[in-house]
């Protein structure tokens, strides 16, 4: 591979503090590296910010729910192709939820390097490694969900951490995975039945566990694995008034819990798409947000972080693993509603849904996503997400950091709503006058989310030995534009991105297909005879494939990058 | 007004698909800049020149543009896509997608068209002194907002799929319809002047529809309430009013389930 | 030593029962034994061992007759076709693994083709309906475990999926549903007293084409409304009895077959069962699902879906976007009307399946066939290209009816040069890429083609 050398732009790297400093960035064979030789490709970012490759911690990007929603919303593509390639590459198709080619080109034309693919139903890994290898340029993992998985629920109901890491560590092998999901703990497993667990106390049926159970228990096998990353959660209750009180609540379960890992994360869970999950009020008369006594607890508790879920006010697709939220959800807009339950694991729901700026609901959404992030101390722990596509499509990242950076754009936007005042009057947003800076963005894109999934040593970050995933953006960092439209502009189209150490983006058009890889924990750990025994007879009773199908087989992740994690017995 | 005339000159041997037949798109253009718009003949791209003389002039707007097609076009599809305003005559037939998403401005085919006719409408008027086949005034595929407003009216017969999705607007069918008339839909009227074999108004939540003639087969979803007499497009006559979906949701209005309305003629 | 296979997957019905046992001999060239399969599957393993299937792709001469030809030609002939054709139709795959799948979304992305599979006349309407209507529905695993109310609508399994029933839907034991059959609600809809029907504890013998005016029956009774005394020639009485069945049942499993699909009203036949499915979940847990036919015909389906989009009728030929509207880009229509100019049929007998009068359409244009076996569609065709059985001499993944992917094994070793789908049609796409001085979009794809063709 060639050596690049990126010249003199203003680099932005908070994993060395290094902010704005002009200065180049030497690439050779895939890698960051101190000095190149005079034989350099050289690329000028005079004038340009420079920061590693976007991380990705959380988005629907792979798998048998995101192809619902593709499957079922032939109008999502109806005249509608934004920044389709002109040609010479894949076709690109759909809004909300792109196909796997646009979903790889739109990212790298962000500067993104590193996409989470946050819930995989073990039950269809297959089918999300084969998505995972249709798409283009960007490196992907995925979480397999495990809360509501019965070998789970029946061995934390028993109190049996180690034969719950020791399931834990199995599927995430068999399903090359790379850590634990958690969505609706408890409350998808009711849906089976039609129910739904709405208190960190409400009983799974037959199972007899609760939610508060299953989140501590996976927790502690989290820690004792040590996997790289932590619990990743999508709380109970999701989506509705006052369901801050439970967040709270869930979040300080954290607390008794301490991170034990090789990979330099510092937190026990990781919170997502908070948004949905910081709202006040009883109904939706007097819906109002509580994003300021959310943030101020995860401020003062280092154990946990978060992502933001930002709601962009487009019309998208909403698509979860909380089976019973998607059911709620369908009987407020209407709309068409697919449901998936997955025998012994979990279940999914999809409803198109608008977000709608002439909706006070919605606009109160709004804010309340950026309230998070703008109440942030600890940008490292906070990070940019809009649960793509629940929120909005991924391509708005670069319309929340405009949000986010300027309250110009903010008050903006609140202008266009038909209830400002009424949004106003719920929220915080119209009195907030901070503005993130460029650095905190870099934080709350790459190094933050980087190092929450234990990937500080290879993304996030410029520094030599880490992977030359490289985005330069059309922006001056010493004088930076008045108009906020021209940050979007910027960071929706990289100026030059470089993946694993090759040029894939210039001015913002796809230029190759890079060199992608597909990330996934390798858990080694001694073979617990009781819980093969289980496995075994569950798939000859309860399961309706074979085990020796189950595993996801090589040839389907034919670039993988493997992170071994040894568990002392 | 101004009139630009499109003369068939070659039959396409896979359908034209000629979304620039508009007067949005020929509005200020020369001839010679018409015959050259594109569009697509399978994945060749071709021109309105290809298959036809252009000849006339366009206003300087679409609403100032009139265009005549002189002659057949079976074998063109998506005249008048998108359109906003003037006028297209088509003196024979056209294909699929006549006047399809149009906004404003009026269509006048000669002859029959075939399926889709006037889907995902906005607005305008469509006129055809023939027959339709399937999916007049339809959403597209997956679309819970289908014909929004506008006008079409097929003096012939038409297919199924009438009015799917509808939320607004009118659609007249002069003679015949076979099933599934306004499927879904949550608004707008569609007035059936002959007979319908069936399913009118299935999952229907809110809107008209008044059949002049017979309906072979009720739904068991809709339930006779009264009878009254209608004055309906130029017809008068005694109808028997029928209330539904029976099993379909239905919005509330100050407490009250608002349905949507079947009115059948009564027998004489 | 003969060799015994288990867990093999059964390229048969949309069951796609993965719980087969092939014996092979030593070799590995000859299925000796198949146990647990029904016997279409068995068969279709034995088929495998038939000394006359094609080795050589034929191409049709001047004088009418077929005359076998190198791979290399067939290769150069498909992609000259398909590149020379305004609008290509590519259609088939009832039996082709993903991988096959994948690979043809290159092909037809390069010859700007329309795309589409069996669905397009078979369950098709179910897709238009899931479009209107959303799909709340389930894997099988849930309905044996828990389904005490399963309704065939327009199906009959225990012909068409004959293992259905004893795997998925009225006879296992589950874990809540210990008692089998005992403990099931069989309820079936169809005009004729089919072995399901005979099965079944409700059976409403409705009159043929009127499924739309039962369900809409069923729904209105379920929010309380009265509804006539007869229904499609259904007694309201009865019809009052299923709902209350429906209701009171702790999980309500509605399947579906061309009994809808393929009567007048097609795709809202589907589109009502499943505003039918939402109801249900107001006052119990409900499901349903349609009862695909082949056991890969899901596949495209998803993989097109994240390939383009769109599950099937998918027109390339636009270049910058993939559009699809069935009725127009749906491969009957297209046919019909004479909106195509090549035609290549993969993995399926569009000689056998279509109407003759589409068949003679396509006729006129050239016409490929690609399949392991000889068909109708084989011996009409201007060029037969035999590749590899997909789930006997070729692994893969395949999707369920509940589009489950179950990663099949090859059993045997494939005949001596004989492709896969998948290595044909990257041939294909290779010398298209060639002919028109392009470079080839692999992505992964050359990579993922190594794919071991025995596992054990």
């Amino acid at each position: 591979m060639a050596e690049i050398l990126i010249k003199n732009g203003f680099v932005i790297d908070p994993t060395r503090k290094i902010d704005g400093d002009v200065a180049d960035v030497a690439i050779k064979d895939g890698k960051i590296v101190d000095t190149v030789s005079s034989a350099a490709k050289v690329i000028d970012a005079k004038g340009k910010v420079v920061m590693a490759g976007g991380v990705d911690v959380h988005a629907h990007v792979a798998g048998p729910k995101v192809n619902v929603g593709r499957l079922f919303r032939p109008e999502d593509k109806l005249f509608k192709s934004p920044m389709a390639q002109k040609n010479g590459y894949r076709m690109e198709s759909g809004f909300s939820v792109p196909s796997t080619f646009k979903t790889g080109y739109d990212y790298a034309r962000m500067g993104y390097a590193f996409v989470m693919e946050a819930a995989m139903p073990p039950l269809f890994t297959a089918h999300v490694h084969e998505e995972i290898h249709d798409t283009p340029i960007i490196d992907e993992a995925a979480l397999p969900v495990f809360g509501n998985n019965w070998f789970v629920m029946d061995y934390l109901k028993k109190g049996e951490i180690e034969n719950t890491a020791a399931y834990i560590a199995w599927l995430i092998r068999v399903t090359k995975g790379f850590g634990i999901k958690v969505v609706n703990p408890g409350g998808t497993a009711a849906w089976s039945w039609g129910l739904n667990c709405l208190s960190l106390d409400d009983p799974v049926p037959y199972f007899e566990i609760t939610p508060r159970e299953i989140i501590i228990g996976l927790m502690k096998a989290n820690e004792y694995l040590g996997l790289p990353h932590s619990m990743h959660i999508h709380q109970n209750n999701l989506g509705n008034p006052g369901n801050y009180a439970i967040t709270l609540d869930s979040l300080k379960l954290a607390e008794g819990i301490k991170p034990k890992n090789k990979f330099g994360r510092e937190q026990v869970m990781h919170s997502t798409h908070l948004q949905f999950h910081s709202y006040g009020g009883d109904s939706w008369a007097n819906f109002e947000s509580k994003a300021k006594e959310v943030m101020d607890y995860v401020n003062q508790n280092k154990g946990i972080t978060v992502d933001l879920g930002c709601v962009t006010l487009d019309e998208t697709t909403t698509m979860t693993a909380d089976g019973p939220f998607e059911h709620h959800l369908n009987h407020l807009n209407h709309l068409k509603w697919c449901n998936v339950d997955v025998e012994l694991e979990t279940a999914a729901g999809v409803v198109p849904y608008v977000y709608d700026k002439n909706i006070k609901v919605c606009g109160i959404q709004w804010a309340v996503g950026l309230e998070l992030g703008l109440y942030a101390t600890d940008p490292n722990r906070t990070f940019v997400s809009t649960d793509h596509p629940n929120a909005g499509p991924f391509i708005r990242y670069p319309r929340i950091i405009k949000w986010l950076m300027s309250k110009k754009a903010r008050e903006a936007t609140l202008d266009t709503f038909k209830y400002k005042d009424k949004v106003i009057d719920a929220t915080n947003i119209h009195s907030m006058d901070r503005e993130l800076t460029l650095y905190e963005i870099a934080q709350m894109t790459r190094s933050g989310p980087a190092k929450c999934l234990g990937l500080s040593n290879i993304y996030g970050g410029l520094a030599p030995g880490m992977n030359a995933d490289v985005g330069v953006f059309d922006l001056n960092y010493k004088n930076m534009p008045s108009d906020p439209e021209m940050i979007e502009k910027a960071f929706l189209r990289a100026a030059c991105f470089i993946k694993s150490g090759e040029i894939v983006v210039r001015d913002g058009e796809v230029l190759g297909h890079g060199h992608k890889n597909t990330i996934w924990v390798n858990v080694k750990m001694p073979e617990n005879p009781q819980v093969m025994r289980d496995i075994t007879q569950s798939f000859t009773k309860d399961y309706t494939v074979g085990l020796s199908n189950y595993p996801v087989r090589d040839y389907l992740a034919p670039h993988p990058f493997v992170i071994d994690v040894d568990v002392e017995a | 007004m101004a009139t630009v005339t499109l003369k068939p000159t070659k039959t396409p041997t896979i359908m034209f698909e000629a979304f620039n037949i508009t007067p949005d798109a020929f509005a200020g253009k020369t001839p010679a800049q018409i015959a050259a718009l594109e569009g697509r003949e399978g994945k060749i791209k071709v021109t309105i020149g290809d298959f036809f003389e252009v000849s006339g002039s366009p206003g300087a707007t679409a609403a100032e543009t009139d265009i005549v097609i002189a002659g057949d076009c079976s074998r063109v599809k998506y005249i008048g896509n998108k359109m906003t305003a003037g006028s297209i005559t088509v003196n024979g037939n056209a294909d699929m997608y006549v006047g399809g998403w149009m906004k404003g401005g009026k269509i006048h085919v000669k002859g029959n068209v075939h399926s889709f006719c006037g889907i995902g409408m906005e607005g305008g008027d469509i006129l055809i002194d023939g027959k339709a086949e399937n999916y007049v005034g339809c959403a597209y595929r997956g679309d819970w907002r289908g014909m929004k407003d506008g006008t079409i009216r097929i003096k012939g017969s038409a297919g199924n799929d009438i009015g799917t999705f509808m939320l607004g607007g009118t659609i007249i069918i002069e003679n015949n319809a076979f099933i599934h008339v306004s499927t879904h839909a949550e608004g707008g009227t569609v007035i059936i002047k002959g007979d319908v074999e069936g399913r009118v108004g299935g999952q229907m939540v809110k809107g008209d529809i008044y059949i002049l003639g017979k309906v072979q087969y009720m739904l068991p979803g809709f339930k006779k309430i009264e009878v009254v007499e209608k004055e309906v497009d130029g017809v008068k006559g005694t109808f028997d009013h029928y209330i539904g979906d029976l099993g379909e949701r239905h919005p509330k209005s100050k407490g009250k389930e608002i349905f949507a309305n079947l009115y059948v003629k009564a027998a004489a | 030593m003969p060799k015994l296979i288990t867990q093999v997957g059964c390229p048969y019905c949309g069951s796609s029962c993965d719980d087969i046992e092939v014996l092979v001999s030593d070799d590995g060239k000859k299925v000796l034994e198949v146990h647990n399969a029904c016997t279409i599957g068995n068969n279709l393993f034995h088929h495998a061992n038939d000394s006359t299937r094609p080795m050589l792709p034929r191409k049709r001469q001047p004088d009418g007759s077929m005359k076998e030809i190198s791979y290399d030609e067939a290769v150069d002939y498909t992609a000259k076709t398909l590149l020379a054709a305004k609008k290509p139709l590519i259609f088939g795959f009832g039996s082709t693994n993903c991988e096959g799948m994948s690979a043809v979304g290159r092909v037809a992305e390069k010859a700007g083709a329309v795309l589409d599979n069996c669905a397009s006349i078979c369950h098709g309407p179910s897709f238009l309906a899931i479009f209107d209507n959303g799909y709340p529905s389930c894997t099988l695993g849930e309905v044996k475990n828990r389904a005490d109310c399963v309704v065939f609508w327009g199906c009959n399994p225990m012909h068409a999926h004959p293992r259905h029933t004893s795997r998925y839907s009225i006879f296992p034991r589950g874990f809540f549903t210990q008692k089998g059959q005992m403990q099931r609600t069989i309820i079936s809809v169809d005009p004729r007293v089919s072995d399901t029907a005979k099965l079944a504890d409700i059976h409403y013998m409705l009159n043929q084409g009127h499924d739309y005016e039962l369900f809409d029956a069923f729904r209105t009774v379920l929010r309380g409304h009265d509804i006539p005394d007869e229904v499609a020639g259904i007694k309201k009485e009865q019809i009052l009895q299923g709902a209350e069945a429906m209701k009171k049942a702790r999980f309500v499993m509605i399947f579906f077959g061309m009994g809808c699909t393929h009567t007048d009203g097609r795709n809202h036949n589907v589109d009502i069962a499943i505003s039918l499915t939402r109801d249900l979940n107001t006052h119990t847990k409900a499901s349903i699902m349609a009862m695909r036919g082949h056991y890969n015909i899901a596949g495209p389906g998803q993989v097109w879906s994240w390939q383009f989009g769109f599950p099937y009728c998918i027109d390339l030929s636009k270049g910058s976007h993939a559009h699809m509207n069935p009725g127009e880009t749906s491969s009957v229509d297209l046919a019909m009307r004479d909106e195509v100019d090549c035609f290549v049929n993969v993995g399926t007998d569009a000689g056998a399946h279509w109407p003759i009068d589409a068949v003679k359409h396509v006729k006129k244009h050239p016409f490929i066939t690609i399949d392991p076996n000889f068909c109708m569609a084989s011996e009409i065709s201007d060029l037969h290209i035999p590749v590899r059985i997909a789930g006997v001499d070729e692994g893969g993944v395949v999707y369920r009816m509940d589009n489950v992917p179950i990663q099949f094994k090859a059993v045997l070793k494939g005949l001596t040069g004989v492709p896969s789908d998948e290595e044909l049609f990257d041939m294909i796409y290779e010398r298209m890429c060639k002919l028109t001085l392009t470079e080839p979009i692999w992505l992964a794809a050359l990579e993922h083609r190594k794919y071991p063709s025995v596992v054990s």
